[in-house]
């Protein structure tokens, strides 16, 4: 197997994901299998090739520093699961 | 059928503009057709009906008082519910945004309201569009038209769906791997995804940034390339969108295959394809032979590599944007969470379906501590290479042809429970995504079974045009159109 069970849940960890056991189970068969076939990619000598993060597309990246107008607080909130004087409340986050 | 009902945009456009027909009557022949089928397809997720009909009648009112109509005046058309449509649901396919309503149009849907089209409706998709055939929607099954025992491809199962099934004569899709063109593929309808950068992906609700890309699908070649000259061009408020001139793409239909350079890939006609689709394509290829392009065997030879480059790329992305959905700004909230965390844990848990929880976690194990270079940084690597392969081979051709899926339409559950496999069907359209060029799937055939079968066109970055014109002088040797879905019945 390509990736064990603990490694699995800690990765669960790290994505804010849970799983039960079976699903667990599931997941490390699953990833092992994908993981094995992605390890052909061993076979090919990279050391000397550029990586590539996107493909560019010759546009400016940074726009003139103008204001406009954006979206309104009323229309920012109006997805929130509870909004609360225009906020976004959630639970503690410490304490 | 209604009359109005199965016709092409250069048809309805003229109706429409001539006050031959009005947009509010092709809407309803439309809605009518949608309420016939539907029920056997469901392509939809939600048909926008009191909208759509005013749109229609804002569309007659601008002619009436002597506005020019706009290229896609009156023309029914379904979005595919990845894209932001303000005011109404869009769910990506996904229980977590469930009831999220938009507060902008994306950029293309806006393009397409002002050229004049009719929204009819959003259409069914793979959750966050990851899957292969639309199987991995939270909310239903979308039904292949050809077959209603399979599935109809994916992730824009919908929009490829709602085409075939003669519901709209164009939709929107999106292609992160291959999401328009291999649906396209299997339910027999054109589709494209252009070159990265050529459409803004504003208010795409984002997979893998560096790979998504909206695009047209049609019931004609000719319907496609009126979609792309609508959405085409920059966007200031995506900064990878190109600063480039969008060229008139219906006069690259015209100009006919003769003297065209056609790369043919060794690659992709490997052992493991589908005998049929193997004679299909290969069939089609003499053809454009016939019409005039000149056939030339290339060599693309990191194609292998692609699928695994791809996984590492698209879900090292995916599990990055996927981060926003923490039950805070808009989407799902789990219940009774008192802290933060549990929070965050339990609301994605219950809100990602299981082939989004597989990629976020593919994605956050390549991008982890101590396996970044193994993977992430090694799939960056190699992306480089399957790009030098197309820019190698572009110096001899002007196009390549290939297969655009491996198979035609499978049946449902065939795949579902073997991510591998599924993800395989992708095999001929992921290294298009990874290099950023244009790829169109049009129909070449049809299987023993009346399945339709696909071939790719690709062409260099930022050079549609090309592709229009090979795909559109193909479409005129193949004669696809003649046949017909079997949802009214034999003909």
């Amino acid at each position: 197997m390509a990736i064990g069970r603990d490694e699995v849940l800690h990765i669960a960890k790290l994505a804010h994901l849970e799983f039960s056991d079976e699903e667990i189970g599931r997941m490390t068969r699953h990833l092992s299998s994908i993981l094995d076939y992605v390890a052909q990619l061993e076979a090919l000598e990279t050391s000397a090739v550029e990586p590539m993060s996107h493909v560019e597309s010759g546009a400016h990246t940074l726009r003139e520093d103008t204001l406009v107008p954006s979206m309104s607080r009323e229309e920012a909130l109006a997805n929130a699961p509870e909004p609360d004087r225009g906020l976004f409340k959630v639970p503690k986050v410490i304490g | 059928m209604s009359g109005l009902a199965g016709r092409g945009i250069g048809e309805i456009q003229s109706l429409v503009s001539s006050g031959k027909a009005s947009a509010v009557e092709i809407c309803r022949a439309s809605l009518e057709r949608a309420r016939s089928v539907e029920p056997r397809v469901k392509a939809f997720r939600a048909l926008l009906e009191e909208d759509a009909l005013r749109q229609a009648e804002r569309v007659d009112r601008d002619r009436r008082e002597g506005r020019r109509p706009g290229p896609l005046a009156g023309v029914p058309m379904a979005v595919k519910d990845v894209l932001c449509t303000r005011g109404f649901p869009t769910t990506c396919g996904s229980r977590i945004l469930k009831g999220f309503v938009p507060a902008y149009d994306a950029t293309c849907v806006a393009r397409l309201r002002a050229a004049g089209a009719v929204i009819l409706g959003k259409t069914n998709m793979d959750e966050f569009a990851m899957g292969s055939s639309t199987e991995n929607s939270a909310y239903e099954k979308t039904c292949n038209p050809w077959a209603l025992d399979r599935v109809p491809g994916g992730s824009s199962g919908g929009s490829a769906a709602a085409v075939a099934a003669r519901e709209v004569p164009a939709s929107l899709g999106t292609d992160t791997g291959g999401s328009i063109r291999q649906p396209a593929a299997l339910c027999g309808v054109p589709g494209m995804k252009p070159s990265y950068g050529r459409v803004s992906r504003f208010g795409l609700v984002a997979f893998a940034s560096s790979l998504d890309q909206a695009g047209p699908i049609g019931l004609t070649v000719e319907d496609v390339a009126r979609v792309l000259q609508v959405i085409a061009g920059h966007d200031p408020r995506d900064s990878t969108s190109a600063p480039l001139p969008v060229p008139d793409y219906l006069v690259s239909l015209r100009h006919g295959a003769s003297g065209l350079r056609v790369g043919v890939p060794a690659e992709y006609f490997r052992a493991g394809m589908d005998p049929e689709v193997d004679a299909a394509v290969k069939s089609a290829l003499k053809l454009a032979e016939r019409a005039g392009a000149r056939l030339e065997e290339i060599s693309l030879p990191h194609t292998e590599y692609a699928i695994p480059t791809y996984y590492i790329i698209a879900t090292a992305e995916a599990s990055s944007n996927l981060a926003r959905y923490d039950g805070v700004r808009y989407g799902h909230r789990a219940a009774g969470a008192d802290r933060m965390a549990p929070l965050y844990l339990r609301t994605r848990t219950e809100g990602f379906g299981a082939e989004v929880k597989r990629r976020i976690m593919l994605g956050t194990y390549v991008l982890s501590a101590g396996y970044y270079d193994a993977y992430y940084l090694k799939g960056q690597k190699v992306r480089t290479l399957i790009r030098r392969d197309f820019e190698r081979a572009f110096q001899t051709v002007d196009a390549i042809v290939t297969p655009t899926s491996p198979t035609p339409a499978f049946r449902f559950g065939e795949k579902v429970d073997d991510p591998l496999s599924m993800y395989l069907s992708d095999i001929f359209t992921v290294t298009i995504n990874l290099a950023g060029l244009p790829g169109m799937s049009i129909p070449c055939g049809l299987t023993r079974d009346r399945l339709p079968i696909g071939l790719q066109i690709i062409g260099r970055r930022f050079d549609e045009e090309t592709v229009f014109r090979l795909a559109a002088a193909l479409e005129a040797e193949l004669k696809f159109h003649e046949h017909r879905p079997p949802l009214d019945g034999p003909s």
